[in-house]
């Protein structure tokens, strides 16, 4: 269990983390987002004792970390895959944490065939990859078999295969009753892998509930329904019923029609009634990602602009067309719909229904089978879109 | 945790990168074949030399000679296997792994002085006896009255430069920063201090002038230095003791 309590760390007269407090609890993964600068890493570092907390304290089963006994066999932290000696040969490295603690030397090559490094354990860690170098960092941190695991952004730079072995990694530590606590930047990872959130932004703390009701508190699912193309009345039509009915709708740009508020057999119903026969009528549920893009908004410190390319621009060819946007990104809409009211039940579908797709039960409910971009939908109606979706939700689920 | 476990993975730490083979084994080969190279050119000198020359011509201490480059290894080896922590970012997993600072710090300058004292006996002896080789009917003999002490001081003083530049390397913490500064320092500044009469009284107390007095025999003629050969060698431990401590405060205090 690792417990903060009024966190708060100072930089001369920038503050990088203030007054946080929260609890990570044993026996889930908990992660920890936060847009970049946020304070993610400074308080990662103040929880091991790297950093001294300007105010407030951070423990660790009660003991702040520098009194912590025994701390590595404790403790096991994944802080930067490149702080290691470049000249070292990676089992030298595991050799000389592992000696600190008291750990026999076996337990070295064990780690190393866990993460599958025995191959390069006697090759200098400067040849690595960032993939080889997060392996090593997370062999690193499960040498002393410890009961609480710090990861900072532990899939950077990996492969698929060794993503997915991160993903099943920190969900066995996890139930095994270890406490988990990982950060990252991949919203679709986090949803996987994560059962608690915790979100921070400049330094304060946004948010700390689970996955789940993080996206029902930040985001609504939405239906998405279709009326034909060649008769605009029809939508006209379906588009009054609906809002008669209690609905919420949101012409999209493609003539498709955005609705909250109503569950999708009602929908298909007033369809029945107004007499609107339906192209579409597909569930589209929030994904971390959008609760994420939602809540912290106001809280991104480094922005991106437009990149106008003054005097750059180079005169394009004869006949060819300049690139489209991608596709619901920058424009109104692109984030999720925020929730209809505080704690209300975002998107009333009843579980089960014929039509939507099969989900797998239990947490994490991720964002997979719902496109988080509207026009990454795959839709045969709508007008040749350009190729890149605006982000990647072509994840297979089944990848768990 | 046992201080024991902290020293065996410092030790495992230090035998393990290249760097350590690279400047101890320079600082061998440096002093040694200065030494014998400076002691042969003495020795076809002495009959050229003036009578008080003659009469402070100092064998021992001529095949030391090599010493005054030899120590820039020493320097450079305390200063990486300090900085090198923190240039690779390699302190946070250590620091992680043991909270307790000072234990930390006090292994890594254990083990990293203990093999520089091999290091520098065994430099030492072997300077001495090639040397001394070199000086042939000049030389001095090890039952000589001071040699012993001066061979073995000689030991001592490059261990002494090498925890010097550790503990500088502990409140610098850049490899780069630390060596810019004692490089020139030793190499440049403390000899130009040394031989200024204006500056002399100063320079003679400088770490390496100081400490550099335990490896003479014979007393210079116009010798007016206010310390023998040991009180040279304190003068330089508390240099180092000061250096050191300055180190532990910042690793105490500082953020990693």
């Amino acid at each position: 269990m690792i417990e903060a309590v009024g966190l708060t760390k100072r930089y001369g007269d920038k503050t990088a983390v203030y007054n946080l407090s929260f609890q990570v609890r044993p026996g889930s993964v908990t992660g920890f987002l936060g847009p970049n600068g946020s304070g993610k890493s400074t308080t990662m570092r103040m929880i091991l004792g790297l950093d001294n907390p300007s105010s407030g304290q951070v423990t660790i089963g009660g003991y702040p970390y520098r009194k912590l006994p025994n701390a590595p066999r404790q403790v096991g932290a994944l802080l930067d895959a490149k702080a290691v000696h470049g000249g070292r040969t990676a089992r030298n490295h595991l050799l000389s944490l592992a000696q600190l603690s008291g750990i026999p030397d076996r337990r070295v090559d064990e780690v190393l065939g866990v993460v599958g490094l025995q191959d390069v354990a006697r090759k200098r860690s400067k040849g690595f990859s960032l993939g080889m170098g997060q392996r090593l960092g997370i062999a690193a941190a499960l040498l002393g078999d410890p009961q609480v695991l710090l990861f900072d952004e532990p899939v950077n730079g990996l492969d698929p295969e060794g993503i997915l072995w991160v993903r099943n990694l920190m969900k066995s530590l996890a139930a095994e009753g270890r406490t988990v606590f990982v950060s990252s930047h991949l919203m679709s990872e986090m949803a996987l892998t994560a059962d608690h959130l915790i979100v921070i932004g400049r330094g304060q703390l946004l948010a700390d509930m689970s996955v789940q009701d993080f996206i029902a508190a930040n985001s609504a699912g939405f239906a998405r329904v279709r009326t034909p193309d060649t008769e605009p009345q029809l939508r006209e039509k379906l588009s009054t019923a609906l809002a008669e009915a209690g609905g919420h709708v949101l012409p999209e740009q493609d003539g498709a029609l955005r609705v909250t508020g109503l569950p999708l057999p009602r929908i298909s119903d007033i369809a029945h009634e107004t007499d609107v026969r339906l192209w579409e009528l597909s569930p589209h549920q929030a994904s971390l990602e959008e609760a994420y893009m939602r809540m912290t908004q106001g809280a991104v410190d480094y922005r991106s602009t437009v990149d106008q390319k003054a005097g750059l621009q180079q005169p394009l060819p004869p006949g060819a067309q300049p690139q489209m946007p991608v596709p619901g990104q920058g424009q109104p809409g692109w984030y999720a719909p925020p929730p209809p009211q505080q704690g209300g039940q975002p998107f009333a579908m009843p579980q089960g229904q014929p039509g939507q797709p099969a989900q797998p039960s239990g947490p994490p409910q991720g964002p997979y089978g719902a496109p988080v971009a509207p026009a990454a939908a795959p839709n045969p109606y709508a007008q040749p879109a350009p190729a890149a979706p605006a982000v990647d939700t072509t994840k297979p689920k089944d990848a768990r | 945790m046992a201080t024991g476990q902290v020293i065996r993975s410092e030790w495992t730490k230090i035998r393990s990168v290249a760097s350590t083979v690279w400047t101890l084994s320079l600082a061998v080969v440096v002093t040694i074949a200065l030494g014998m190279l400076i002691s042969l050119l003495s020795k076809n000198e002495f009959d050229n030399m003036d009578r008080a020359d003659q009469l402070s011509f100092d064998p021992t201490f001529i095949s030391f000679a090599g010493m005054s480059l030899g120590q820039l290894a020493m320097i450079v080896f305390g200063v990486l296997v300090v900085s090198n922590e923190y240039s690779t970012g390699m302190i946070r997993t250590s620091l992680a792994a043991v909270p307790q600072r000072g234990s930390f710090l006090f292994s890594k300058i254990t083990v990293a002085t203990g093999l520089a004292l091999l290091v520098g006996l065994v430099t030492s002896f072997v300077t001495f006896f090639l040397g001394q080789a070199m000086l042939g009917e000049h030389g001095a003999y090890i039952g000589d009255e001071g040699v012993l002490r001066a061979v073995i001081g000689g030991g001592l003083y490059m261990t002494l430069i090498a925890m010097f530049s550790m503990g500088v390397a502990a409140m610098l913490r850049s490899p780069m920063l630390s060596l810019g500064i004692l490089m020139p320092f030793f190499f440049l500044v403390s000899n130009i201090l040394g031989n200024v009469p204006a500056t002399k009284k100063i320079g003679r107390y400088l770490p390496d002038q100081a400490g550099s007095k335990i490896m003479q025999v014979v007393t210079p003629v116009d010798n007016d230095t206010p310390y023998g050969p040991w009180g040279g060698l304190g003068i330089m431990m508390l240099w180092v003791i000061a250096a050191l401590a300055g180190g532990f405060v910042v690793l105490k205090r500082r953020d990693a």
